[in-house]
C-alpha cells in the first residue's frame, strides 16, 4: 500500500461522528421513527435502506435531487458540441458531397442527437457521483451495519453525549431491534 | 408492479443470499464452458493474425460483394445488444415489475454484444491499424470526416451506445456490489469494497441515485431506437435495390429487439438452471420474454411482407428483380431460412403451452438467432450479389475459412466476457428484485407490494 501524507489522507478517513444507530427489521417501524425524529426537531439524520422506498422519501420530505440540472446542462452542451463539430469541421475544409450544401443540417442532426445523449448520460453519472458519493462529507464517518444492504433498515442520528440517551429511547420506542452508540 | 404474488419464502434475505451464491466457487461445468469460449476466441485471434499478415483477400470477397460476413456479424451483434436496453430502460420507464429479474443479464449482454460488434467494422476496413482515421481529430492532412456519410453517424451511434450502456450497467451494479461486499470475505471483499465506491444505501445516496437512474433510462430509450436506425441507414442511404427503403429504420429496430430477446432467452435458460435461480427467474418471466419475442417477430414478419409488396406494387423493375433474385436466386436457401425462422416460427408463441415451456422456448430462441443472422446475410450479401442495375457484373459470394474463423471468434469473445461477468458480479439485480417484493412490515398491510 502507498502511504499517503496525513493531510492528503484526511478526507478519506474523517473522524467518526458521535451519534446513535438504530437497526430496524420493518419498513413501518422505520417510518414511525422518522416521523418521531422529525417531530422532535432532528433534521440531520441518515436513513439506510436496502432498496429505495417512496415512503421513506415522503417521510423525510426530501427536495428533488439536483441531478436533473446535470442532465439538462450535459444534454444542451452535447447538442451544441455536436452542431459545432459538424459545422465547423465541414467549413474548415469545404468539400461538396452529393451536390449538397457544405454545412447541411439534416445529416448533422444525427451527430447532434448522439452527442446530446452521450454528454447527457455522462454528466448524469457525474451528477450522481458528485452528489451522492463525494459531496456528502459525513458519509464514511458515521456508523454503518452490513445488514443494511441485505434486509434491514437503519437510522443514524448524530448526537452528543448529552442528547444520545433521549435519541436512544426514541428509537427503541419506535421499534428498533437494536440500538448502539458510536 | 406487484404483478404476481411471490412465494412467501422469497424474502429480502433469501434474494440476497440466492443471488450472492451465484458468485461462489466455480464448478467444472463453468470452467468447461469458459474453456470452450476461449478456444473459440483463439480461432478468431489466429484468423485475425492471418488477415493482418495477408490482407482481406483471405475472406471470400468477390465482385460485386464487398460487404459480407463481417458486416453481417456487425449488424447481428448490434442487434443482439438492443433488447438489453429495451428491457433495462424502456420497460423501466413503463414500470413493468417483471423486468427486475432479467434485466441485469440482458444489460450485460448488451455491453458485451456491442463490444463484439465494434470489432467487426475495424476488421472489415482492411488496414486495421488505421482505424483511428474514423475519429475526428486534427491531423497533418487537415482533413475531417465526412459527416454526411451514414458510416460516420454509425461510429457516433455505436460509440455513444457502448458508453451509455456500460455506464448504465455499472450504475445498476453499484448497490448490488455493496450487498455482496457485505457478505464477501478475502480478496473479493476488497474488490467489491473498491467497486462499490462507498455505497451504503443512505437516503442521501438513494435520492440522487433513483433520479439519475430515471434520467439515464430516459436518455437510453431514444438512444436504443436511434442506434439500429442509424445502422439501417448504412444501407438505406444508398441506392442499392433491397437496401434503399424508408421502412428500414423501424424494420431493423424491431428485428434487433427480436433477436436480442432470443439471445436473452438463450442465455437465461442455462444460467437459471446452473445457478438454481428458479424462484427468482420464474416461468412468468420467460412467458413475458416470449410475448416480447412474439410482438417484435410479428413486426418483422409484417416488414417482410411490406418489403415484398412494395417491390411488386412500385412497378420498379430493379426492385422487382432484386426481390425475385432474393427469393428464387442462388441464395434461395438463405432467404427461406430467414422467412421460416423469423416469419413463421414466432407464431408458435401464440400458444401459452409453448410460451410456458422452457425447453421449447430455448429451442425457438436458437432458431430466432439463426434466422436473424440469415436476415442480415440476405439483406447485405444477396442484395449486392444480385444487384439489378448491372446484371452483367453479378457474382456469387462464398464465405471462406477467414470469414467463419472471425465469426467463431466473435462468439468466443462474447461468451468469454459474459461468463466472466456472471461469476464475478451479480447476474440478477439484488436491489431491484427486492423492490417488487412486499417490504417487511410489522403491521399487516392491505395494500400489498406497491403500498
Amino acid at each position: 500500500m502507498i502511504a499517503l501524507p496525513k493531510s492528503l489522507a484526511a478526507p478519506f478517513s474523517p473522524p467518526p461522528t458521535p451519534g446513535v444507530l438504530g437497526v430496524f427489521g420493518y419498513l413501518d417501524t422505520t417510518l414511525d421513527a422518522i416521523k418521531k425524529l422529525r417531530a422532535a426537531g432532528h433534521t440531520d439524520f441518515t436513513v439506510y435502506s436496502p432498496i429505495p422506498r417512496h415512503e421513506i422519501e415522503d417521510a423525510l420530505g426530501q427536495a428533488v435531487s439536483p441531478v436533473r440540472m446535470f442532465t439538462l446542462i450535459g444534454g444542451i452542451a452535447g447538442c451544441s458540441i455536436g452542431a459545432w463539430l459538424t459545422l465547423w469541421m465541414s467549413n474548415d475544409w469545404p468539400v461538396v458531397v452529393g451536390g449538397k450544401p457544405v454545412g447541411s443540417i439534416p445529416p448533422y442532426v444525427v451527430i447532434m442527437f448522439e452527442m446530446t445523449i452521450l454528454f447527457g448520460a455522462l454528466s448524469t453519472i457525474l451528477g450522481i457521483v458528485f452528489n451522492a458519493l463525494f459531496a456528502k462529507r459525513r458519509e464514511g464517518s458515521i456508523l454503518y451495519d452490513p445488514r443494511f444492504s441485505n434486509d434491514r433498515f437503519g437510522i443514524f442520528v448524530p448526537a452528543g453525549s448529552d442528547s444520545a440517551a433521549k435519541v436512544e429511547s426514541l428509537l427503541r420506542e419506535s421499534g428498533a431491534d437494536e440500538v448502539r452508540r458510536g | 408492479m406487484a404483478e404476481h404474488a411471490p412465494a412467501t419464502r422469497v424474502t429480502y434475505d433469501y434474494v440476497t443470499r440466492t443471488i450472492a451464491r451465484t458468485l461462489g466457487g466455480p464448478t467444472r461445468g463453468y470452467f468447461l464452458l469458459l474453456a470452450a469460449a476461449v478456444a473459440l476466441l483463439s480461432v478468431g485471434v489466429v484468423t485475425l493474425l492471418f488477415l493482418l499478415r495477408y490482407g482481406l483477400g483471405l475472406a471470400g470477397y468477390s465482385h460485386p460483394v464487398y460487404w459480407a460476413v463481417y458486416i453481417t456479424c456487425f449488424v447481428f451483434w448490434v442487434g443482439i445488444a438492443h433488447s438489453g436496453t429495451l428491457i433495462s430502460a424502456i420497460l423501466f420507464l413503463f414500470r413493468s415489475g417483471w423486468r427486475t429479474a432479467v434485466y441485469r443479464t440482458a444489460e450485460a449482454m448488451t455491453v458485451f454484444a456491442v463490444m463484439t460488434a465494434g470489432l467487426f467494422p475495424l476488421i472489415h476496413i482492411g488496414r486495421q491499424w488505421y482505424f483511428y482515421w474514423l475519429i475526428p481529430y486534427p491531423n497533418e492532412r487537415g482533413l475531417w470526416p465526412n459527416f454526411k456519410s451514414p458510416l460516420i453517424w454509425d461510429e457516433f451511434a455505436i460509440g455513444t451506445y457502448f458508453t451509455v450502456s456500460t455506464v448504465f450497467l455499472i450504475m445498476g451494479l453499484i448497490p448490488d456490489i455493496a450487498a455482496v461486499r457485505d457478505l464477501a470475505t478475502g480478496w473479493r471483499k476488497k474488490l467489491y469494497a473498491i467497486t462499490s465506491i462507498g455505497w451504503t444505501g443512505a437516503n442521501e445516496q438513494w435520492r440522487h441515485y433513483t433520479r439519475g437512474y430515471l434520467y439515464l433510462a430516459a436518455l437510453a430509450t431514444p438512444l436504443v431506437l436511434s442506434v439500429h436506425s442509424v445502422v439501417s441507414w448504412d444501407f438505406a442511404m444508398s441506392i442499392v435495390p433491397g437496401w434503399h427503403a424508408t421502412l428500414f429504420a423501424p424494420y431493423f429496430v424491431a428485428g434487433a429487439i427480436y433477436s436480442g430477446v432470443g439471445m436473452v432467452i438463450t442465455l437465461l435458460v442455462p444460467i437459471r438452471k446452473l445457478f438454481g435461480l428458479e424462484e427468482i427467474i420464474t416461468v412468468h418471466h420467460f412467458e413475458n420474454l416470449a410475448k416480447l419475442c412474439l410482438l417484435t417477430g410479428s413486426i418483422v414478419s409484417f416488414s417482410y411482407m411490406t418489403e415484398n409488396f412494395v417491390a411488386w406494387f412500385s412497378g420498379n423493375p430493379a426492385e422487382r428483380a432484386a426481390f425475385w433474385y432474393r427469393a428464387f436466386g442462388p441464395y434461395w436457401w438463405a432467404s427461406w431460412t430467414m422467412n421460416i425462422c423469423n416469419g413463421l416460427l414466432p407464431w408458435l408463441l401464440w400458444s401459452k403451452t409453448v410460451r410456458t415451456n422452457i425447453t421449447a422456448l430455448f429451442v425457438i430462441s436458437i432458431f430466432v438467432n439463426i434466422g436473424m443472422w440469415f436476415e442480415r446475410y440476405v439483406i447485405i450479401v444477396v442484395s449486392l450479389a444480385g444487384e439489378p442495375y448491372s446484371p452483367w457484373a453479378n457474382g456469387v459470394y462464398n464465405p471462406t475459412w477467414a470469414d467463419w474463423g472471425i465469426m467463431a471468434g466473435s462468439f468466443g469473445w462474447f461468451f468469454m466476457w459474459f461468463l466472466l461477468f456472471v461469476k464475478n458480479f451479480p447476474a440478477v439485480s439484488i436491489s431491484e428484485v427486492k423492490e417488487v417484493l412486499p417490504p417487511p412490515r410489522k403491521k399487516a398491510s392491505r395494500m400489498g407490494a406497491h403500498a
